[in-house]
């Protein structure tokens, strides 16, 4: 309808402005670019995401023994320790979310591509829930960062971080830009193209 | 916030509001302190003043600061097993990936729960102090609030804080684990950041920063 809103403070400008006039945002009605960002993001963040499961996450060295685990491997022993809830809360925060993720962001961007892929309700609730939830999976890094600095006793216990947790933050990393890059906008575009009121 | 703007009628641009999350466009009316304007599209917020925000929210980021700073180089968890002692704070536990390429991921762990926490509070404090005090902006000051709200999804304090936790259950059959003070700092700046995000209203610190009172 002629105009062009800042994503950042909210303004509307004249179609064609490039720069916000109030924040200095980059301005675009639909970033074109959006899509491709996403997916680049995406893949890169999927392609970090398997050796982050393949390679050891912890390693623990202790009198007896010397142990290195994934992170699967790590909640599977705690629950053999009883430790239901954390090894629930590592599963959810290092397996669940970011598989949960992968899909939910390609499905996003699947979707403005195609007619009757949802509704733009759900869709949009979805698009929050990614972006609210996915700096979560970051726990399982902090978690070795604390383990790895305080469990330094000599002889007795020593535990280093493994070459997991390297590609688990940058899977997280990227799978977070890959979300921020998808422009919801285009989520409630089809709707207007469809002839359907704009407030319903 | 009644009413999505027909097309035909023009309105100047800056009685409108547009919707950042799905584009809607409506007609400006701010809200009452306290109530909120919600996108009918999609329901997110888009203005919520709050009595006094700008005060509280300078409140807390001097706390924030205050206790990033403290919670950075005090003790939060220590360690003892057969009499080995050992004491860390964040500081220390950024650096344990300090041997090789894990140097990298030293950096992003202490810009995560420390660097970008504590730049944010800067940032909020440069541009509301001004406008607290009837004062026109700080130069940049646009700049700065676009760029800590830019930064906001990684700033990771309070999932830090969990990760003590998890840690913690972690090793309790392998060693005995305290609390240092830190760990307490870090509880109260969870709450902080909670509460600041709370108050704290963009559109209006933007409209604020465009029409500034004069003094
Ligand atoms: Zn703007
Ligand atoms: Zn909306």
């Amino acid at each position: 309808m002629g105009l062009v809103a800042c994503t950042r403070c909210t303004r509307a400008w004249p179609l064609g402005t490039q720069t916000c006039g109030r924040c200095g945002h980059k301005m675009v009605s639909r970033d074109a670019h959006s899509l491709q960002k996403v997916w680049a993001f995406w893949i890169v963040g999927l392609m970090c995401y398997v050796p982050a499961n393949v390679y050891p996450m912890l390693k623990t060295k202790t009198l007896f023994e010397n142990d290195e685990s994934t992170i699967v491997g790590g909640a599977v022993e705690l629950a053999h320790h009883g430790a239901f809830g954390i090894a629930f809360i590592i599963l959810l925060a290092s397996v669940a979310i970011p598989l949960a993720k992968f899909w939910a962001v390609a499905y996003l961007a699947v979707s403005v591509r195609r007619p009757g892929a949802g509704g733009n309700h759900a869709r949009h609730l979805m698009y929050e829930v990614v972006e609210y939830i996915g700096r979560w999976s970051m726990i399982d890094i902090f978690v070795v960062a604390i383990l790895s600095s305080l469990v330094q006793l000599n002889t007795l216990a020593n535990i280093n971080p493994g070459p997991a947790s390297m590609f688990f933050a940058l899977s997280v990393i990227f799978t977070m830009l890959s979300a921020q890059a998808f422009d919801s906008r285009l989520i409630w575009d089809k709707q207007t193209k469809d002839g359907t009121p704009l407030n319903d | 916030m009644k009413d999505t703007v027909d097309p035909d009628i023009s309105l100047p641009l800056t009685e409108l509001i547009v919707c950042p999350q799905c584009d809607a466009v409506f007609h400006l009316k701010e809200p009452e302190t306290g109530e909120k304007a919600v996108c009918q599209r999609c329901h997110t917020v888009l203005i919520a003043p709050r009595r006094q925000a700008g005060l509280k929210i300078i409140a807390i980021a001097l706390a924030t600061f205050i206790l990033i700073i403290g919670a950075t180089f005090f003790p939060f968890l220590t360690i003892d097993a057969a009499g080995n002692k050992n004491s860390v704070s964040v500081f220390d536990s950024a650096l344990a990936f300090s041997s090789g390429p894990m140097v990298l991921l030293a950096l992003a762990t202490a810009g995560l729960i420390m660097v970008v926490p504590l730049v944010r509070a800067m940032l909020t404090l440069y541009v509301l102090v001004p406008i607290v005090l009837d004062l026109p902006p700080a130069r940049y000051a646009m700049q700065a609030f676009r760029f800590s709200q830019a930064l906001q999804p990684w700033s990771m304090a309070e999932i830090f804080a969990l990760g003590c936790a998890v840690a913690l259950v972690k090793i309790a059959d392998l060693a005995t684990v305290g609390f240092g003070p830190a760990f307490w700092m870090f509880g109260g700046l969870v709450v902080l950041l909670v509460a600041q995000e709370s108050f704290m209203c963009r559109w209006s610190v933007w409209n604020s920063l465009e029409h500034p009172k004069k003094s």
